[in-house]
C-alpha cells in the first residue's frame, strides 16, 4: 500500500498516479542518463525547475541561500550544465564516463500544489579512467503531469555518504 | 607592504633549476610522484610550516568543538568553558583511541569510549578511577592530559597550527600576505564568517598540484571553455574579451616566504561589489550600498582595492584563498604522493541577507566545487598530469617560464608559481 499524506487544506488539482507510472517515468529517467541521451533529459524538466546536490550529509531540508551546495541550479544554469556536458570541452566528461543509474524504494510521499512529491533510493555508478565511483543517496521529486506526461518540477538528490572522497566531482548527473 | 617581483639570483638544484640567462624555470616531475620526496615534504615542510586548521566562526560559542584531520593528523579544534581556543590531537593518552568521534557538536568534555578516560575541554584529565589501581597523584603532573599541538595562533580569525614547537611566529610567517588576507576581512564591518555546508573531496594527484593550478590564470581560457560560455550568456557579454582585457592590468605579487598572490579584474560577478546585469537592479542598489559603506570605512583607494579586484592567493604550503567570484577557503593535505584530501569553504559576511547570501552561493557554485562548471575540469587536469608523470624518467621536467624576465609578471604567467617553487627548493634541496 502507497501511503498518501494529503497536507490539510492544500489545494491541489494534481492527480496522484499509481506508483508504477512513477517508476516507469523513474527508470526512463535513468535510461536516458545511462545513454548520455542529455537534451531528451533536459525536455523531462518544466521550465522554471531547479535541480540540486546539497553536500553529502546535508539535511533533507537544506537551504541553498544559506548553506554551500555542490550543486543548485535553477533553470537558466540547468540548461547551462547539459549544454556544457554535450560539449567535448567539458574536460572532466570527456571522454565520456559510462555511468549506471539504478533506482529502487520508490515511494509516493504527498500531493501538494505544484505537484506530487515522490522519492527514490538511488545507487549511481561512474566509471572514468579506469576507475569506477559509486554515489548513494535518494532523490527527492516533485512531479506534474502536464499535457499527458510526466514531467519534473524539482530534483533533489541527496548523498548519503560523507564527503566525495574517493568519488572527486559530481560531473555527471547522479 | 607588499613588494612588487624582484630578480632572484640563478639556482639550479636537483628538482629546482631556475637559468635566467636561458630564461628558463624547470621543476622535476620526480617532485610530484616519488615516494621518498614525500616522506621528506612531510619532515621539512608539513612538519615545519604554518598550517590553516580552521576559522573562529566556525566554533561559534564555548563549548563547541569540531574534529579535523590536517596533514594527516586527527585533531580537535574545540573553545573551552572560558571561550577559549585550542587545538588538541584527537587520540586518548591511554592507549590511543580518537576521544571525539563526530564531525563537530558541543562538549564539556571529552570521554574516551574504549576504556572510559575522560578530561575537560581543556585538555585536562578528568577520570575518576578506583582506588588502588594508579598512584594517588596519578596525572597530577598533567601527564595524562589530552595532548596539546605544539602551537596554535591566530590572524584575522583564520587559526594556523604548527608541529613545530620551535617555529617562528604566524604572523612572521604569514609576512605579506597579512595584508591580502585582510582585504578579505576587512570586507564586512560585521566581520566575515565560514558558511555552513563545506565541501570534502579527494583528487588522484599530488598536492602541488592543486597548489599551481589554484592560482594559474593561464589555464583558464583553454581548461575552463564552457564555463566562459556559460558567463558570457549569464552576465549579458562576451566574458573572454573582458578576461583578454584583465591580462593587461594584472599582476602577481611576490608575498615572502613562499606566498604569493595574482591581483587582477575578472568578467565576473563580485558579491562584494561588482554587479552583472542579471543581478538586476536590486542587485546592482545592494552593490552600491556596499561600496559607499567599505568607502566610509575604510577610504575610497582601500575600498577600490577591496570591491574592483580579484585575487587568488596560495600560502604555502598548503592553503589557498581566492577572493575571486565568490570568496574560498581551501586547504589540500597530502594522503599520499598522488593523493590529496581537498577542504574547500565558503566565506561572506556576518549577517549578510538571504538574497545577497544566495548570489554570493551561486557565484560560487557555478565555477567551484565538485558540482561547479569549471573545477571538475581542473581535476580531470591534474589527475591528467600525475598520469603523465609516469613518465617522468623519458621525460623528466615541468616548465615554468612564462614571463620570467618580465619585469611586473601578470597573473597570465607563472611567476607565482615560481615564489612557491623557490621556497619549497629551500626547504627540501640539501644545500
Amino acid at each position: 500500500m502507497t501511503e498518501v499524506m494529503m497536507k490539510p487544506g492544500a489545494v491541489t488539482t494534481e492527480p496522484v498516479l499509481s506508483r508504477s507510472e512513477y517508476e516507469d517515468f523513474l527508470y526512463h529517467e535513468a535510461a536516458l542518463l545511462d545513454a548520455w541521451r542529455l537534451d531528451e533529459w533536459l525536455e523531462l524538466f518544466v521550465e522554471g525547475a531547479t535541480y540540486e546536490v546539497p553536500t553529502a550529509g546535508a539535511p533533507d531540508d537544506a537551504d541553498s541561500s544559506e548553506s554551500l551546495f555542490y550543486i543548485a541550479d535553477d533553470y537558466f544554469r540547468l540548461r547551462h550544465r547539459i549544454k556544457r556536458l554535450n560539449s567535448k570541452q567539458a574536460h572532466s566528461e570527456w571522454p565520456r564516463s559510462k555511468t549506471l543509474h539504478t533506482v529502487t524504494n520508490v515511494r509516493i510521499l504527498g500531493a501538494e500544489a505544484d505537484g506530487v512529491r515522490v522519492t527514490s533510493n538511488f545507487v549511481t555508478y561512474r566509471t572514468k579512467n579506469d576507475v569506477t565511483h559509486t554515489f548513494v543517496g535518494r532523490h527527492y521529486y516533485v512531479l506534474r503531469k502536464t499535457d499527458d506526461k510526466l514531467c519534473i518540477v524539482s530534483k533533489r538528490s541527496m548523498l548519503d555518504m560523507d564527503n566525495l572522497r574517493p568519488q572527486g566531482r559530481v560531473s555527471i548527473i547522479v | 607592504m607588499a613588494t612588487l617581483l624582484k630578480a632572484v639570483p640563478e639556482k639550479t638544484g636537483r628538482w629546482v633549476v631556475e637559468d635566467r640567462n636561458k630564461g628558463v624555470f624547470k621543476v622535476a616531475r620526480e617532485a610530484f610522484v616519488s615516494d621518498a620526496i614525500f616522506e621528506k615534504e612531510r619532515e621539512r615542510i608539513f612538519d615545519k610550516c604554518w598550517l590553516y586548521l580552521g576559522h573562529a566562526t566556525e566554533l561559534k560559542e564555548a563549548n563547541d568543538y569540531l574534529t579535523r584531520n590536517v596533514a594527516g593528523r586527527e585533531l580537535i579544534f574545540n573553545r573551552d568553558r572560558k571561550g577559549s581556543y585550542n587545538a588538541f590531537f584527537n587520540v586518548c593518552p591511554h592507549r590511543g583511541a580518537m576521544v571525539a568521534r563526530e564531525k563537530c557538536g558541543s562538549a564539556l568534555g571529552f570521554k574516551c569510549f574504549y576504556h572510559g578516560w575522560a578530561f575537560n575541554n581543556n585538555g585536562k584529565f578528568a577520570t575518576r578511577m578506583g582506588e588502588g589501581f594508579y598512584p594517588e597523584d596519578f596525572g597530577k603532573d598533567g601527564s595524562v592530559d589530552l595532548v596539546r599541538v605544539p602551537r596554535l595562533e591566530e590572524y584575522r580569525g583564520f587559526y594556523f597550527i604548527n608541529f613545530d614547537e620551535g617555529a617562528v611566529s604566524l604572523e612572521e610567517y604569514l609576512a605579506d600576505s597579512r595584508e591580502i588576507i585582510d582585504l578579505v576581512a576587512d570586507q564586512s564591518p560585521n566581520g566575515m564568517e565560514i558558511i555552513g555546508g563545506g565541501q570534502q573531496y579527494s583528487i588522484n594527484a599530488n598536492w602541488k598540484l592543486l597548489l599551481e593550478n589554484s592560482f594559474d590564470g593561464y589555464h583558464a581560457e583553454d581548461t575552463h571553455a564552457t564555463y566562459f560560455e556559460y558567463l558570457s550568456d549569464y552576465i549579458g557579454g562576451a566574458a573572454n574579451d573582458d578576461l583578454s582585457a584583465a591580462k593587461v592590468e594584472s599582476r602577481a605579487i611576490d608575498l615572502k616566504n613562499g606566498h604569493a598572490v595574482i591581483e587582477g579584474k575578472a568578467p565576473w560577478g563580485r558579491p562584494i561589489a561588482r554587479t552583472i546585469p542579471s543581478w538586476g537592479e536590486d542587485g546592482a542598489a545592494d552593490i552600491r550600498a556596499a561600496r559607499a559603506e567599505l568607502e566610509a570605512r575604510l577610504g575610497v583607494e582601500k575600498a577600490h582595492r577591496i570591491a574592483d579586484g580579484d585575487r587568488n592567493m596560495g600560502i604555502f604550503p598548503s592553503l589557498v584563498i581566492n577572493d575571486i567570484m565568490a570568496i574560498t577557503i581551501r586547504t589540500f593535505h597530502p594522503v599520499s604522493s598522488g593523493l590529496i584530501h581537498v577542504n574547500a569553504w565558503a566565506m561572506g559576511p556576518v549577517g549578510e541577507p538571504r538574497l545577497q547570501r544566495k548570489r554570493r552561493l551561486d557565484n560560487f557554485l557555478e565555477f567551484l566545487g565538485p558540482g561547479g562548471f569549471a573545477t571538475p575540469d581542473d581535476v580531470e587536469a591534474l589527475e591528467s598530469a600525475h598520469r603523465g608523470y609516469g613518465n617522468a624518467k623519458f621525460a623528466p621536467w615541468n616548465d615554468i617560464s612564462r614571463g620570467l624576465l618580465k619585469d611586473q609578471p601578470t597573473n597570465f604567467d607563472e611567476e607565482q608559481m615560481r615564489c612557491f617553487w623557490r621556497e619549497w627548493a629551500r626547504r627540501m634541496e640539501d644545500q
